[in-house]
């Protein structure tokens, strides 16, 4: 909560940054736990929203409606699709965990959780986030789509034709992988 | 706003999908506690984007959503594969190669 209330912090923001990491939060762990397949893939769709939301907060539109486009839309139809096509029960199913599944992933979760958040605390603790109006007076990230797509086309341009590739890759070798033969 | 805040979240994130990727037994809950993590990550890229006034992490972040696309495309296609061939998409009884 002393987070919250820091000097230079703009309230209104970080409670909306607060509801929002709650939330998704609250759908990541039903995610991991819940029984039903079907309700999982719905929990998923409430956490990549709320990670499009974040983004929003974090001034990087254009990146949330990528988001919500390529995740909420293609991402979430693939998952469907593929709980279908693999006849997964609707309704609660059992052993959709492995027996030895909570002893071996709580501790490492909760393990790499305390190292993550050291590091983090340690490295960033004071680190304030520019505000709305340093962003937009500063002119560093506030062109969005237009400096995105000048950093797209110049310095990245060859990892942006590599990954061209890869979705052509990968898109066939999903065809030939799942066809019928 | 406080770049911990969001690192914090994405670590927290990362955590849970990590604890799915372990203890999920159905190859289409791994696949989706994967999906937790690149979003984890994506979130951390976007947060040093806003700290250092830079849009190279958008850009990164929007390089890692295509390759999570595919990446789910062939993850699907295989986990249909293995379906069609074994009835049961139980990752623990995927052991044949085991000597």
């Amino acid at each position: 909560m002393s987070m919250l209330a820091a000097a230079g912090v703009n309230v209104a923001q970080n409670v909306g940054f607060g509801i929002i990491a709650g939330v998704m939060i609250f759908a990541a762990l039903c995610v991991v736990t819940t029984r039903n397949v079907v309700h999982a893939a719905l929990w998923l769709v409430i956490v990549l929203a709320g990670v499009a939301a974040q983004y929003v907060l974090a001034a990087a539109e254009f990146v949330a409606i990528s988001q919500v486009l390529v995740y909420i839309g293609a991402v979430m139809v693939l998952f469907l699709f593929g709980i279908m096509l693999t006849r997964a029960q609707i309704g609660r199913e059992q052993g959709l965990n492995n027996n030895r599944g909570w002893a071996l992933g709580l501790p490492v979760a909760v393990v790499l959780l305390g190292l993550l958040a050291y590091a983090v605390i340690d490295a960033f603790d004071d680190q304030v986030l520019p505000g709305e109006n340093e962003i937009s007076s500063a002119g560093g990230i506030a062109a969005n789509p237009t400096a995105i797509a000048d950093n797209v086309l110049s310095p990245y341009l060859v990892p942006f034709l590599a990954l061209s590739f890869v979705l052509l890759a990968a898109a066939i070798g999903a065809i030939v992988l799942a066809r019928k033969d | 706003m406080l770049a911990v805040n969001f690192l914090l979240l994405g670590a927290v994130l990362f955590c849970i999908g990590v604890f799915g990727v372990l203890a999920r037994r159905n190859a289409v809950m791994v696949l989706m506690s994967v999906e937790l993590i690149l979003n984890a990550v994506n979130l951390n890229l976007v947060a040093f984007a806003l700290m250092h006034g830079n849009v190279d992490g958008h850009v990164f972040a929007l390089y890692v959503i295509a390759v999570a696309a595919a990446e789910v495309g062939v993850g699907l296609g295989l986990v249909l594969l293995v379906y069609r061939n074994r009835r049961s998409i139980a990752l623990d009884e995927l052991s044949e190669m085991k000597g």
